[in-house]
């Protein structure tokens, strides 16, 4: 597997999910477990850039795609202006949510640079903040987008 | 090494760092003197260490959950020691109450009871460091002035850092906390700015910070599976079929306590990996006998509340004047009965609870609200010292009350010492629902009288909550004090309580998140029924800005305050202005946890009765400083949200005994799309700064069910809003 853009061997059967290959076979544990069912995003990493569940992607199914999980989000400028965003605008109360939130918001601005409110909306609601940080979530991609809040 | 009464049980310390550092910290009275050369000493944690290279570590006492206590508690040190905010590490807790006293995210309390010790704390430091400045010096102290973590003199343009003066101030007389000089608020450089927290950046870029990230060497997943039913216990279970899955290392019974708070009956699954431990789940087939609880259920508590209609509960709980008597009197009468249903927290990461059992000492990795009553159980059931019990506070994803009880720090101390592995007990999403610990339903069966002129007279309400043998459970009682007793002349409260087999548990704003909706709703309604504008009704209720009762005290109503957050937030709502049809407006206030909040919405109802809320405004009154405003602001909206959340969609429902909803589907959580601007204001009144993690929250759901009568005409007497009532 190529993980971050590192190479990686993994020894696990082929239905277990990403997600806990992430955490308990490699050691990755920004990924996080919110649900087990692909209802609340918590687990959200790239797949070729693209967003995806990994409580809901056996390791059989990722084949040559390279996985990106928030650890490796800072190796972009757009992921690393995100980063910046969140913290400076103090987006997170737990933080638990926030990983999974973040690699939603990075596929959505690599598709969508200046997106809309309802861009926004379509591309995160997948993702629960059980906090209820969204307004600042908001803000945070409007600012990376240098759109109008 | 210097020592000084900080209150009867705990003492101020500060000692020599090795290397010539400072520390400064709190201990129990009567701890080791002589402490250990270059430690705090047994017993002792220091709250500052300052090292001859100006590092300096202030410690965080209290659990993180979210709440920004990590940031804004330690800030008010910092304030007063006069460094920069930048200099500083945070450092997390051990939990040992005998050092901290009480370390509890709960009740909204830490800076209730820290904002002046914690002040008080940083201010002695830093008057002992100016000191040791003085001394070097050969100068007045006087003529010293801090900033940035230096002392300087400016008659002789000389300065000195604090880290150079660390290893001198270690050997001077503590001062007295009570003269120590504080700041005036008008000089405050970091309390009342708007500080990112502390570990943002470790949160966004994934760092391991929580509970559920936890590892120590050796360590094997477990998982938990108990009755479904609350209270059942294992008959049998098929334990060599789930030993012999792949990735499996031991599969037993539990036999618990019988206590859900402690150790309830289960079996325990060890495997390699969470994937692992959850197939062996699925193999798993267990014949319980079910619990005390198995014929209790939603309905069947539903019918018995609603039997209890129009009659008095058994248990008085307030009484002023004469509301039987005033009642026939009066111009006009109003019954209703308001009812909100149990619901679970369902933080975002789900109970859990890394542990490691050698002999019989006991190390946890604990995500805990309140760490104790975990380190009593586990020391009462392993048979241990509660001393031998270190309990390494987490991180929690999210807390909301679930974590202030501790059943799963039990259950993982349990597991490790009977599988002989240090493990890391892992909760399912569906573990979490289905075991929730219940914020309580509740009944209200209310009356009210107004007079000709439409003033309140009378008001009587038959509170039906939950709890065994005529005794409120956990979370289930009213106060004597709640609103609007001792605002309304003849007034009677009074209470049934159904026994209940489920654990029940405080959930943000225990008992007042249902309290808020029943009582502002009804005086909603009793607004319209004297033809009143809601805002001008509320005021009136309210009468002359005043205090209601004993000075200082929890039970205690500032009317003044109400009415001071009413206002604003009718102002800032623009409170009177005409809306489109079916759109609406509504208003709300409550105090609890010591804060006074006020709630106004604006929704628009459709046709098919789909409730859209467009805009929120929360006014808010806790004190006169507000710590850290970006995480105060944070607090308000996350608790508003989370309050139309659950007002839109959140049941949690028993059948059997056992809770009926799995995950998120059923149990839902407000979504991105849905979120409102919410625009939030603090009305500054000359009282002690009290905490915000809880009393944004009971304004808000009446706030809404009002705002839909006034779209509608529709009153919604019952959560979760059911919005079949609303179609046009």
């Amino acid at each position: 597997m190529n993980i971050n853009g590192k190479p990686v061997t993994l020894e696990a059967d082929g239905d277990m999910p990403l997600l806990w290959a992430l955490r308990d076979v490699i050691g990755l544990t920004g990924t996080k477990y919110g649900c087990g069912a692909g209802l609340c995003g918590a687990c959200t990493v790239h797949l070729d850039g693209a967003p995806v569940r990994a409580c809901q992607t056996p390791v059989a199914d990722v084949g040559t795609a390279k996985i990106t999980t928030i650890e490796g989000l800072s190796a972009t400028d757009l992921g690393r202006k995100l980063q910046a965003a969140w913290a400076a605008l103090d987006v997170p109360q737990c933080g638990y949510c926030q990983g999974g939130q973040l690699m939603a918001a990075a596929a959505l601005l690599r598709d969508t640079p200046k997106p809309s409110d309802d861009d926004i909306d379509a591309a995160m609601a997948g993702n629960l903040c059980r906090c209820g940080t969204y307004t600042r979530i908001r803000a945070a991609i409007k600012q990376v987008a240098g759109v109008r809040a | 090494m210097n020592a000084l009464p900080l209150s009867r049980r705990q003492m101020l310390f500060a000692g020599a760092l090795a290397g010539g550092g400072l520390w400064f910290g709190a201990g129990p009275a009567g701890a080791a003197q002589d402490g250990v050369a270059g430690s705090p000493g047994a017993g002792l944690t220091a709250f500052i260490r300052i090292m001859p290279d100006n590092r300096i570590t202030i410690v965080s006492q209290n659990p993180e959950i979210g709440q920004g206590i990590k940031t804004s508690i330690p800030m008010l040190i910092v304030e007063e020691l006069d460094a920069d905010w930048s200099q500083v590490t945070i450092e997390q807790a051990l939990a040992d109450q005998k050092i901290y006293g009480r370390q509890v995210a709960g009740g909204s309390m830490a800076t209730t009871l820290l904002y002046d010790s914690m002040r008080r704390t940083g201010a002695a430091a830093r008057a002992m460091l100016v000191q040791a400045a003085a001394t070097r010096l050969g100068v007045p102290v006087g003529e010293l002035t801090t900033g940035s973590a230096m002392v300087r003199h400016a008659a002789s343009n000389r300065s000195l850092s604090y880290g150079a003066l660390a290893a001198d101030a270690a050997t001077l007389p503590l001062p007295d906390l009570k003269a120590v000089t504080l700041k005036d608020p008008k000089a405050f450089r970091i309390v009342g700015k708007p500080m990112p927290g502390v570990d943002n950046m470790k949160v966004v870029t994934g760092a391991p910070l929580f509970g559920i990230d936890a590892s120590v060497p050796g360590m094997k997943i477990a998982m938990f599976v108990k009755c479904p039913c609350y209270g059942g216990t294992v008959a049998s279970a098929n334990l060599d079929a789930v030993k012999a899955i792949k990735g499996v290392r031991n599969a037993f019974i539990v036999a618990g306590n019988g206590d859900d708070y402690e150790l309830a009956a289960g079996v325990a699954i060890i495997a390699d990996t969470t994937w692992a431990a959850m197939k062996a789940r699925e193999a798993l087939q267990v014949e319980w006998a079910p619990g005390a609880g198995a014929d209790q259920s939603s309905e069947g508590f539903a019918k018995a509340a609603a039997a209890l209609a129009g009659t008095r509960g058994p248990q008085e709980i307030f009484t002023e004047g004469d509301a039987a008597a005033a009642m026939p009197g009066a111009a006009k009468r109003l019954k209703a009965s308001y009812h909100y249903p149990f619901l679970v927290h369902a933080p975002l990461e789900p109970m859990n609870c890394t542990a490691r059992v050698d002999g019989d000492k006991v190390e946890l990795w604990a995500p805990t609200q309140n760490p104790e009553p975990g380190r009593a159980s586990i020391a009462k059931l392993l048979g241990v010292a509660p001393e031998a019990v270190v309990i390494h506070m987490m991180r929690c994803g999210g807390g909301f009350g679930r974590r202030l009880t501790t059943e799963y720090m039990t259950e993982a101390a349990w597991i490790a010492r009977e599988a002989k592995v240090p493990v890391k007990l892992i909760w399912t999403r569906e573990d979490d629902v289905t075991r929730g610990n219940l914020r309580p339903a509740g009944w209200h069966h209310l009356e009210a009288g107004l007079d000709a002129d439409g003033k309140v007279t009378a008001w009587t309400n038959h509170f039906v909550s939950f709890g065994k043998e005529g005794k409120f459970g956990r979370a289930a009682a009213i106060e004597t004090t709640q609103f609007p007793a001792r605002f309304v002349p003849n007034f009677r409260c009074d209470a049934t309580v159904l026994d209940l087999a489920a654990p029940t548990n405080f959930l943000r704003a225990p008992a007042n998140n249902g309290f808020g909706f029943v009582m502002q709703s009804f005086i909603d309604e009793l607004a319209y029924l004297a033809g009143q504008d809601p805002v001008a009704f509320r005021r009136t209720l309210l009468g002359t800005p005043r205090l209601v009762g004993p000075a200082d005290k929890r039970d205690s109503y500032d009317a003044a305050r109400a009415l001071g957050v009413l206002d604003k937030a009718a102002a800032m709502a623009g409170w009177g202005r005409k809306l489109p049809k079916r759109e609406g407006l509504g208003i709300a206030f409550h105090f609890s946890h010591l804060g006074y909040f006020a709630a106004a919405m604006e929704v628009a109802v459709a046709d098919a009765g789909d409730v859209k809320v467009k805009k929120v405004w929360a006014a808010g009154d806790v004190g006169r400083q507000i710590v850290n405003p970006s995480g105060a602001i944070n607090q308000v909206q996350g608790s508003v949200i989370d309050a139309i959340g659950s007002a839109m969609g959140q049941a949690a429902t028993l059948s059997g005994g056992a809770i009926e909803q799995r995950n998120y589907d059923g149990f839902p959580i407000m979504r991105m799309p849905d979120t409102p601007p919410i625009e939030v204001a603090f009305v500054l009144s000359d009282h002690p700064p009290t905490g915000l993690g809880e009393p944004a929250y009971p304004a808000t759901p009446p706030a809404l069910a009002n705002a839909i009568f006034a779209a509608t005409g529709v009153r919604l007497r019952s959560l979760p809003i059911d919005t079949e009532l609303l179609k046009a």
